[in-house]
């Protein structure tokens, strides 16, 4: 896997890209005038793993989301996307990020196929090239014949799925997905989380997953754990667990997060 | 390695030509659906104007004489005067709504698909700034096709040499709106705008009334009106529609047009931009 050091070689171009991190931070840091959101954040994640970004609401996720998106930019630290920093060369890092945001943003009152033909657009993908990736995918959700209805008139759980698919239209590298099942009902939830590990088996697509749900952590999985904006876990399920002293991965959770020990002061 | 990880090689080729062609054609599109779905937009776009030419003007025509000033060679009816001012009027609504769209779409999360394309920032912003000035534009031309019938009538080559200064003025106005609308944090502090610079703007401005007769009426307002960009680019569609340039205008309208998109620009810099910083209470 690269590490930090590797990205001085981004210019070498005998060095593939594959090789390199598919998101290295590096330090990150960020504040919203005197509050601290984000304090020293460092992890890479390797091409083609599926990392699950943990964290209670509040402890960071979505500011995280907001810099490796580029929405904010990074004050504090560097932001690497196969190499390519997010804010000196954002183009060439946005090209390889498939992004799927925690609130919904697709136009409700354009079609389904609109809002993604807008999206391929956007990624200078022409209309032929578009289509033929729009229907590939929307077939592969088994929603063709929704295609051209208003996006207003999806479930929440159609409405999430489209999103992926828009984030998936410019064939990216890294996705990220923060929250992406808020709100979803468990058949759904577990529709879209098979999805995403499809797409990583089959295709090697390097997975950011943003949750505070840890029955979405799978035993393979990278796990990245934020707390009050701080980095306070990174790896293996089994090392984040065994390095908590904990049982299970949500035992390991809850001491990482001060759950832990706000249920035992409930207790008492 | 992976296939998809290795897909996009170091120094793989950038954006050509016409992937910016794409972007932007496709960003033309997104707006006009927008547009095509908001019928009331387009018929509100229209009554604002018509209801200043069949009732104002008709009421004022004996009260406000207008003499014979450049571009006009002879007398001309007041509703003749005040329609270049008219387009301007739409060109101003349209900027502002364009604006308050940006703050809907924001607030909507709809910006941020737009803002997380990799072409360039500026790119993305005058693509949006074009796809609004190009609907005012179309709300213009079918406000001075009723005001034909009305008899309002240009040359008919003025219909056409009117298009630059509709385009120049609608690029100004729209980067305004574009600035404002990172200055607003929430829809609702939208009437503001409407208050402080749209009513302000125009009626401040040579679109109701000749510059000599405020400067008559009242010397600071005469200055205020000279100060104010909009009076510039009334004179500019005024002149169009006379197949002449004013040249002050046009250079008055340029230079605001480009330090607008420089502010607007500047404001969605994630870097330095207004924009984050309006954002940034809401998120963790």
């Amino acid at each position: 896997m690269g590490t930090n050091a590797e990205l001085k070689n981004i210019n070498d171009k005998s060095m593939p890209e594959a090789n390199l991190p598919a998101l290295d931070l590096a330090s990150v840091s960020y504040a919203y005038g005197k509050r601290q959101a984000l304090e020293n954040v460092t992890f890479s994640i390797a091409p083609g793993r599926f990392a699950v970004l943990l964290g209670l609401n509040g402890a960071g996720k979505t500011t995280l989301f907001s810099l490796i998106s580029h929405l904010f930019a990074t004050r504090h630290g560097r932001i690497h996307v196969f190499g390519h920093d997010i804010d000196r060369r954002p183009g060439d890092a946005l090209r390889r990020l498939g992004i799927v945001f925690q609130t919904r943003t697709l136009d409700l009152d354009l079609s389904v196929h609109q809002n993604l033909s807008y999206h391929a657009s956007l990624h200078g993908i022409r209309a032929r090239e578009a289509n033929r990736r729009i229907h590939d995918l929307m077939q592969s959700i088994d929603m063709s014949d929704r295609l051209h209805e208003k996006a207003r008139s999806l479930s929440g759980g159609q409405i999430r799925r489209v999103e992926i698919v828009r984030a998936l239209l410019h064939e990216p590298s890294l996705l990220l997905l923060d929250e992406a099942t808020v709100g979803l009902d468990i058949k759904s939830r577990a529709t879209i989380l098979a999805d995403i590990r499809k797409l990583v088996e089959e295709k090697g697509i390097s997975v950011l997953w943003a949750t505070h749900l840890i029955d979405e952590v799978s035993h393979a999985d990278q796990v990245i754990v934020l707390n009050q904006g701080k980095l306070v876990a990174n790896g293996p399920v089994h090392d984040v667990v065994k390095n908590a002293g904990a049982e299970t991965i949500n035992e390991a959770f809850s001491r990482l997060t001060g759950i832990y020990a706000l249920n035992a002061g409930n207790r008492l | 390695m992976t296939d998809i990880a290795s897909r996009v090689p170091i120094g793989c080729s950038r954006f050509g030509v016409m992937n910016y062609l794409v972007c932007l054609k496709g960003i033309l599109i997104r707006e006009g659906l927008r547009y095509l779905n908001q019928r009331e937009r387009f018929i509100s776009s229209l009554v604002r104007p018509l209801l200043w030419l069949f009732i104002f003007a008709a009421g004022f025509r004996q009260v406000l004489g207008v003499s014979i000033i450049p571009p006009y060679q002879t007398y001309v009816l007041y509703e003749v005067y005040i329609t270049p001012g008219l387009c301007g009027m739409i060109l101003l609504f349209s900027g502002m709504q364009s604006s308050l769209s940006m703050v809907y779409d924001r607030e909507m999360g709809n910006m941020r698909t737009l803002l997380v394309s990799p072409f360039p920032r500026w790119f993305l912003l005058v693509s949006k700034l074009l796809a609004g000035v190009a609907v005012s534009i179309i709300q213009v031309y079918a406000f001075l096709f009723i005001a034909w019938f009305w008899g309002v009538k240009a040359p008919p080559s003025g219909y056409l040499l009117t298009l630059p200064a509709l385009f120049l003025s609608g690029m100004m106005l729209g980067a305004l709106g574009m600035l404002l609308s990172s200055l607003i944090k929430q829809l609702e502090n939208f009437a503001g705008i409407m208050n402080f610079v749209i009513f302000p703007m125009y009626f401040a401005s040579s679109a109701l009334y000749p510059l000599w007769r405020v400067q008559e009426a009242s010397p600071l307002l005469y200055k205020i009106c000279l100060l104010n960009p909009f009076t510039y680019a009334v004179e500019l569609v005024r002149f169009a529609f006379y197949g002449q340039i004013e040249w002050t205008s046009l250079a008055v309208v340029c230079g605001f047009t480009i330090v607008f998109i420089a502010g607007a620009i500047i404001a969605y810099d994630p870097s330095r931009g207004l924009v984050i910083k309006k954002q940034e209470g809401g998120n963790n």
